[in-house]
């Protein structure tokens, strides 16, 4: 049996703003692999550079250095991009953070099928896909409300819904259960999990909830930009205090 | 889905009060435009519809329209008698100001040639053309004036026995019209003191002067009233219109008369010109101007609101760029609502122009020709002045999501 190639690759990230006196650096050397079907937790005190990694991976925040492969396929050299990177974004991509994020005038049916639509989706077939969705969600019965009308929970859900409505080849999550209790967070952290096992997708998700961490098949954590090995003691304050 | 609609539709209020501006706004274009277009018409109107060949005015003047025009009333028998003529009426034509009601009525004073000229030709919208050589008078709606009503205008008082619309002066004055000489009589109307006092400084002259000694019979008749003094001339008039016969050529006919010494003669063609370039055209040109510059000033406004229609949208723009939305999803989002703004502001303005401008003290006429430029005008500076908004939505960054 051949390896088959990880969901998503980083070698050797770095990720430098500013410049001169200002120069900070983010991120460095970040190298992960995150296979296909597997779910991976990132930890990390606020400043440690887990939303850079995020942003560098989903393209949309380019690495100063270091190179970035996204189901085998180089997508990142540097700071320049090998491939489109919005129809890339497009097809195999889902984000989902701390905040909603949608569209305040589209309804949360709207704002699903909308993805769907973007991605080039018949409007009617996106339509029943973004129903079935937002009924898996436990949302079904507020998909004719507009964002301002959903509780912010309800609107994370939609946001969820709509990461997930291309079925993309990666999930990038930013500390998506912020807004939720613990029952709810555990919810989306089990359906990311769900996602990852049943479609094959490689799910990264950036989280401070430790309660859910025996969710994630791996958990990495991060500090002061660097990737370092996950300590179960140190980081998680739950499990030390029982 | 169209993201255009939906947008407006949750941000309805806001975008019919913005549109409910910017078509007050092209009113306002639309009006300048009007009132343009009734200039030129106002000023033509009376030369069309009279619709004389050759004008015969003064030696040297450019016509009662342009300046004032005194030739003698007897060239009108002596036009008679030019081969090719046909008819010639005499035409008066003054401007006067008089209380009526308490109020200053102006009006453009306009002498048809009784009989043969009773004012048919008039377009009337009430009552009849005159009737009578004397005391009748046709006067236009802008005066005020309603059918029966009774106007005193020096020693005599007329009555009002027909209407007219759209008869209108170049100084944006109504018409009336009387016969030539209640129109001369309004004109040269001169209280009995003074009429005394002429007549006894033309005797007081006829003593003076060596005719007096000559012709004693002279000194008698000096302070009769003037009409019964062949040698005292009659009121003068302001120009002679001639039509010329079927068949004859008015080009013809008008070399023949411009020969006279006395007279200048214009062709009709020559008359709407002189209106055109003399009187109206600074103020066609002012109203052009502005025009133009209203024009400008709606793409400006327009560019602001929907730049800042775009910038309201930043983070929905970046979260479109951020699922990967084609360039043409934002563009059409924010093209559909720049033409949708337009395209309403200038059905609104039209409604809003059709209910308004007949208020309007001079007449504001809306042609299909000028409303048909008008559309392209407003499509195209909606495309244009959406230009800003769409240039901000395409420097917008997926990352500006997360700010
Ligand atoms: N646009 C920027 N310009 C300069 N410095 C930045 C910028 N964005 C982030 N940084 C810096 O990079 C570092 C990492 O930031 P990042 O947002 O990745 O942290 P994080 O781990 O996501 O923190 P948190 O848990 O608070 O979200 C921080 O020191 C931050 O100040
Ligand atoms: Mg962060």
């Amino acid at each position: 049996m051949t390896t088959p190639a990880p969901a998503i690759e980083t070698r050797a990230l770095t990720k430098i703003y500013g410049s001169g006196n200002t120069e900070v650096v983010a991120m460095r050397d970040v190298s992960l692999a995150i296979g296909k079907g597997q779910v991976v937790a990132l930890l990390g005190p606020s400043g440690a550079g887990k939303s850079t990694l995020l942003t560098a991976i989903g393209l949309i925040n380019p690495p100063t250095f270091g190179s970035i492969s996204i189901g085998g396929l180089p997508v990142m050299e540097g700071d320049s991009a090998l491939v489109d990177v919005r129809s890339f974004r497009r097809r195999y991509i889902g984000y989902v953070f701390q905040k909603a994020n949608l569209i305040p005038f589209l309804t949360a049916l709207e704002n699903v099928q909308l993805a769907l639509e973007i991605n080039d989706e018949p409007p009617r077939k996106a339509r029943r896909r973004a129903m079935e969705l937002l009924e898996y969600l436990g949302v079904g019965d507020r998909m004719k409300n507009l964002p301002h009308m959903l509780s912010g929970g309800q609107q994370q859900r939609v946001a969820v819904a709509r990461a997930l409505a291309n079925s993309p080849s990666i999930v990038l999550a930013d500390e998506p259960t912020a807004a939720l209790d613990s029952v709810r967070g555990r919810q989306v952290m089990e359906l990311f999990r769900k996602v990852a096992h049943d479609q094959g997708a490689g799910v990264l998700v950036v989280t401070h909830d430790h309660r859910a961490l025996d969710v994630f098949d791996e958990i990495l954590e991060m500090e002061d930009g660097a990737l370092r090995q996950h300590d179960q003691n140190d980081a998680d304050p739950d499990r030390r205090a029982s | 889905m169209n993201l255009a609609l939906r947008d407006i539709r949750h941000n309805l209020a806001r975008f019919s009060l913005t549109t409910a501006g910017v078509g007050m706004l092209l009113m306002i274009v639309m009006g300048m435009g009007g009132i343009y277009r009734g200039l030129i018409e106002d000023a033509v109107l009376l030369v069309n519809k009279i619709d004389a060949d050759i004008w015969v005015v003064q030696q040297g003047t450019r016509g009662p329209f342009a300046e004032i025009s005194r030739i003698q009333r007897n060239l009108e028998d002596r036009l008679l008698t030019v081969p090719g003529v046909q008819s010639a009426r005499a035409f008066v034509w003054h401007t006067v100001q008089r209380d009526h009601g308490g109020k200053p009525l102006r009006m453009v004073v306009n002498g048809l040639s009784w009989p043969q000229d009773k004012g048919e030709w008039l377009p009337l919208v009430a009552g009849r053309p005159l009737g009578a050589a004397h005391y009748e008078m046709v006067a236009d709606k802008l005066l005020g004036l309603q059918l029966g009503d009774s106007l005193t205008l020096g020693k005599d008082v007329y009555s009002v026995v027909g209407l007219t619309q759209g008869m209108i002066g170049q100084g944006g004055d109504g018409l009336a019209f009387f016969t030539v000489s209640d129109a001369l009589a309004i004109q040269f109307d001169t209280s009995p003191e003074s009429v005394r006092l002429e007549r006894s400084a033309r005797k007081m002259r006829a003593v003076r002067d060596d005719i007096g000694k000559v012709q004693p019979a002279l000194l008698d008749k000096a302070d009769l009233p003037a009409h019964r003094l062949p040698a005292v001339s009659r009121p003068m008039i302001s120009a002679v219109l001639v039509k010329a016969a079927p068949g004859a050529d008015p080009a013809g006919v008008a070399e023949l008369i411009s020969g006279w010494q006395d007279v200048s003669v214009h062709s009709s063609d020559e008359q709407r010109e002189l209106l055109l370039k003399g009187t109206v055209d600074r103020a066609r040109r002012q109203i052009g101007l502005f025009t133009a510059l209203l024009v400008i000033i709606s793409a400006i406004i327009m560019a602001l609101i929907l730049y800042t229609l775009t910038l309201d949208k930043t983070r929905d723009i970046a979260m479109l760029k951020l699922m990967g939305a084609r360039n043409s999803v934002i563009l059409a989002l924010i093209l559909q609502q720049a033409v949708l703004l337009g395209g309403l502001g200038y059905v609104l303005a039209y409604f809003l122009g059709q209910w308004i401008f007949p208020y309007f003290p001079r007449r504001v006429i809306i042609t299909d020709e000028d409303l048909f430029r008008l559309g392209i005008i407003v499509i195209a500076i909606s495309v244009l002045s959406s230009a800003l908004g769409v240039w901000k939505a395409m420097k917008i960054q997926p990352n500006e999501v997360l700010s």
